[in-house]
């Protein structure tokens, strides 16, 4: 195509996909367009408020400052994909549990860290938890009640265990 | 007079519970509907090219290369508007604000013309070629400044909007940057300041901030025969989008739909018309759906909070009783009015402060400027008032040699004083949250006040404001013939928490579980009206009309029951959805359906619509018999730590007081206290948007620092001061802004405490702490 489109194989949420990137758009704009999922979001578009977090090869990952090309071949999980149906993950539970959220904007970002955080530190300090997720940003301040859902996740991971 | 703080009514089931919130599986799988996520067939992306200049005369635009890249549908600019819309100017306050710019731009980044196509990209970059040929006018810019005779005058005429009561003394004028100017006049502040023993005078100034919602605005237009609209909007107010838009296009209420989703926040910003308009405009000239969405650039040069200058003179006995108080307060509105009028009008009568102040004088002065236009931010103008009256209570108070908790406790209203607007307190705990936040810092005990570099201190602040009104609002509450029961309200869920407080308040009604209601989005097809989602109003007002709809639906189905079973309907009980009899008899909704229609058929609908008791103040003197339905209340006491070779504070504890009413949900009424009390921190020492000839210099969450989990206090906590008001839902007042009040104010008297100096312009940025140190100190830093 003219616009330098390509296609690109990825596993996404488990399942090999194929699509249609091209050079010039972000990891996100093609997850929404492609795959209708809505979860990671671009809002500052500098890679400074978290809201577009993705694992990438298990990394979280600044989706608006990924070009969609280089997806090619990685492993790519969304916030879709913590739920198993009906059954969410430990940390989705903690979140609701404790209310940590208002208007949800920010909420997958700060989830999918969480995940990355406590699949590296299984048992975070709060220190730890603050500085971990110092890069995703929530603007309806729902601050303290994210820091208690992290705990109790962790607990809740742990019992898994 | 003593403040009680009475109990929580035992025999509540829904209300004064923590419900979850009704969405909240949708939040944390990322599954819920915002506008920023529609996507419509054939629609179009809209580009926004903006003004880069402040103030000037339009010569010429040239968009023959951006309409010759490839992709390009259309560009579009303000003469193409005039052919849909003979007189496209908007606002609720005065229409003054273009659809496009006509003839002349007032501020940088205001809409000059629209490219469109179907990829974005292509949108941004067709953009770029647009090229504007601009002859500049002098700028205005100071809110002062601009006041003055003489000043370079940013709209040639002003046309009020008369579309609000409350805004209806708005007058057209030529010649002058002043859009309204409203008094506060009682007592005679000659004679208070001749008996006062001491006079004090200061001046305080506030930057402007952006409420950076992370859903940055967007609105979708779509139109099928051109003679209709559906608008999809993050909107808080699309009962007000519908009236204006409609308004433009000389068309009937019922020919614009518009209609909002959840939104990824607002706090003011996504209030009256934003991108409405526009899109409006757009989809009726190319017959395609058209969506624009801003960056988070864009959204700076949107909507503002407004940046103030408040010059305060307060006259005090030896004592230290507050004897007279006068305040002149100019709110740089920026180019476009917007609301500006109201939050000059409404915060400007409460510039004295939560005191008893026997002569007060006040006037409140809402100023064009060329800079972008300010509005409605969480506080609505009281934050910025706050941080003078506070500021300046506790100057008094170590001039007079006063502790400032028992200054302030001893010159507080108290129910039954009389407020400066002539109206008589009532249902007002402004000693209870003074005294709150005092007991949760430990305001007698002694704490580490640091050594070497790093001091502490401790500051503590009170505001007050007032509720908005007149205003309305309706609700619908409809049962279906299985007995599920939906809300239709045109009340906004931001965040907040509304969709689950109002289910709350229908359910305790209905005597239903809150879980089993279905809330309908606001959709101006199905929802009906409300002014707005803004000001804290919606728990009262709305759930007010919510209250009214559920009753009346449960009054309905009483009715039926007291038919099939025989008896009167007060002697029926309603519960868990099933009406029984004192004699052990019951039917439960479905049955009672099915029981009337022979099937599961039918609908029981109740309606509820609330309008507030209010006196509209006298526009002279501005004095009420009641100037408004309830009075918020927000206190927060602080303790920080300063960098003394920095410059830079860290506040390590906060903690707040919100009169509350009666909490419908604690859980999420705290949250709000303390999430308020954040956002507040955020404009006191970090954030302020800084302008280099009107053009924002720091437009990006990279340069303007919004508070991150690094930012905010390790140790922060909120008290619900609840004592349930006479005439709320269930005792209900609103809370989403008590919390944003005080923090600013204290954050300064604690800065004074730690270090002996004050500062009396905010943000208190680091520099500005340490210039102010070193100044102190007699080693100022050099100039800018």
């Amino acid at each position: 195509m003219a616009d330098g489109r390509r296609t690109i194989r990825f596993t996404l949420n488990g399942r090999p996909v194929t699509a249609e990137a091209a050079p010039h758009e972000n990891l996100i704009e093609m997850l929404q367009r492609d795959f209708a999922l809505h979860g990671a979001r671009v809002s500052c578009a500098q890679g400074l408020c978290g809201c577009c977090t993705v694992a990438v090869d298990g990394v979280a990952t600044s989706g608006c400052l990924m070009l969609a090309p280089f997806a090619d071949g990685t492993t790519i999980e969304t916030i879709e994909s913590l739920a198993d149906g009906d059954r969410l993950d430990p940390i989705q539970t903690a979140f609701l549990e404790n209310a940590a959220f208002q208007c949800g904007f920010c909420t997958p970002g700060f989830i999918m860290m969480t995940r990355e955080l406590l699949d590296r530190i299984p048992d975070p300090s709060d220190d730890e938890i603050r500085h971990y997720l110092s890069g995703n940003l929530c603007r309806c301040a729902a601050y303290p009640e994210i820091i208690a859902a992290v705990r109790a996740a962790a607990k809740a991971d742990r019992a898994l265990l | 007079m003593t403040q009680t703080i009475k109990p929580v009514t035992p025999a509540l089931r829904e209300v004064s519970r923590s419900v979850p919130r009704l969405e909240g599986v949708q939040k944390v799988t990322g599954a819920i509907e915002y506008i920023h996520h529609l996507r419509l067939p054939g629609m179009l992306y809209g580009k926004i090219v903006r003004s880069t200049v402040a103030h000037a005369k339009i010569v010429a635009i040239d968009a023959a290369d951006a309409r010759a890249l490839p992709g390009v549908h259309a560009v579009i600019t303000g003469d193409d508007v005039l052919k849909i819309v003979p007189s496209p100017y908007y606002g609720p306050a005065f229409h003054d604000q273009p659809v496009l710019a006509i003839g002349k731009v007032h501020h940088v980044g205001e809409p000059v013309a629209v490219v469109l196509a179907t990829d974005p990209h292509v949108a941004d970059a067709g953009a770029d070629l647009v090229v504007v040929e601009y002859d500049e006018l002098e700028p205005v810019f100071d809110e002062v400044a601009a006041a003055q005779p003489g000043a370079p005058i940013v709209h040639d005429e002003l046309q009020p909007a008369g579309t609000f009561a409350d805004l209806k003394h708005l007058k057209g004028k030529k010649h002058t940057n002043i859009a309204l100017d409203a008094q506060v006049r009682h007592g005679d502040v000659a004679r208070g300041f001749a008996s006062a023993d001491h006079i004090f005078e200061d001046t305080f100034k506030s930057g402007q901030v952006m409420h950076t919602p992370l859903e940055p605005m967007v609105s979708v237009a779509e139109t099928r025969s051109g003679k209709e609209l559906t608008i999809h909007t993050a909107s808080q107010s699309p009962s007000f989008v519908r009236m204006e838009v409609a308004r433009l296009l000389g068309w009937p209420e019922n020919k614009v739909r518009v209609r909002a989703a959840f939104l990824g926040g607002g706090f003011g910003a996504k209030l009256y018309i934003k991108l409405e308009a526009l899109v409006a405009v757009l989809a009726l000239i190319v017959r395609r759906p058209v969506r624009i969405g801003l960056t988070m650039e864009e959204q700076f040069y949107t909507i503002t909070k407004h940046g103030t200058t408040v010059r305060m003179k307060t006259g005090v006995k030896n004592d230290g009783t507050i004897v007279a108080r006068e305040v002149q307060t100019w709110w740089n509105g920026g180019a476009f009015a917007d609301i500006g009028p109201r939050v000059t009008q409404k915060s400007g009568f409460t510039a004295a402060g939560p005191y008893d102040i026997e002569h007060v004088a006040l006037d409140s002065c809402a100023v064009y400027t060329n800079l972008p236009p300010a509005g409605a931010f969480r506080g609505f103008g009281i934050p910025q008032l706050v941080w003078a009256y506070e500021s300046q209570a506790d100057i008094i108070a170590r001039k007079l040699g006063l502790d400032p908790v028992a200054f302030r406790l001893k010159n507080v209203l108290r129910d039954g004083d009389e407020h400066a607007t002539g109206t008589i307190m009532t249902n007002a705990n402004v000693a209870a949250c003074v005294e709150s936040v005092a007991r949760q810092i430990g305001w007698d005990r002694p704490f580490d006040r640091g050594t070497g570099p790093v001091r502490r201190g401790r500051g503590i602040a009170v505001g007050i404001k007032a509720s908005i009104s007149p205003t309305t609002s309706v609700a619908l509450v409809t049962v279906a013939a299985d007995g599920s029961c939906t809300l239709a309200i045109s009340t906004v869920d931001m965040g907040q928490g509304s969709d689950t407080a109002m289910a709350q308040v229908a359910a305790e009604t209905l005597g239903i579980p809150t879980e089993s209601i279905a809330v309908v989005h606001s959709d101006t097809d199905t929802t009906p009206y409300d002014m707005a989602t803004l000001g804290s109003r919606s728990t009262y007002h709305m759930g007010h009309a919510v209250r009214l709809a559920a009753d009346d639906a449960r009054n309905q189905l009483l009715a039926l029951a007291a038919t099939y079973l025989g008896v009167p309907a007060a002697s029926c009980a309603c519960e868990n959805g099933v009406i029984s009899t004192g004699d052990g008899r019951s039917m439960s909704f479905r049955e009672l359906f099915v029981a009337r229609f022979g099937m599961q058929a039918g609908n029981v609908v109740g309606t509820g619509s609330f309008e507030p008791p209010y006196a509209k103040p006298d526009m002279t003197t501005g004095q009420s018999s009641n100037v408004t339905p309830f009075w918020m209340i927000g206190a927060t006491a602080v303790e920080i730590a300063v960098d003394t070779e920095t410059g830079r504070i860290t506040v390590e504890r906060c903690v707040t007081a919100g009169d509350v009413g009666r909490a419908i949900n604690p859980a999420i009424v705290e949250a709000q206290l303390n999430s308020a009390a954040i956002m507040a921190i955020g404009s006191s020492i970090s954030e302020v948007m800084i302008f280099d000839r009107g053009r924002i210099v720091n437009a990006s969450l990279a340069d303007y620092k919004i508070p991150g989990f690094l930012d905010i206090p390790i140790d922060i906590a909120a008290e619900l001061i609840e004592d349930a008001h006479p005439n709320g839902p269930y005792g209900a007042k609103g809370v989403g802004e008590s919390g944003s009040f005080a923090p600013t104010p204290a954050i300064a008297n604690a800065l004074e405490d730690a270090t002996g100096v004050r500062v009396r312009e905010m943000p208190l940025l680091p520099e500005r702490v340490l210039r102010a140190l070193r100044a102190a100190s007699g080693t100022p830093l050099e100039a800018e």
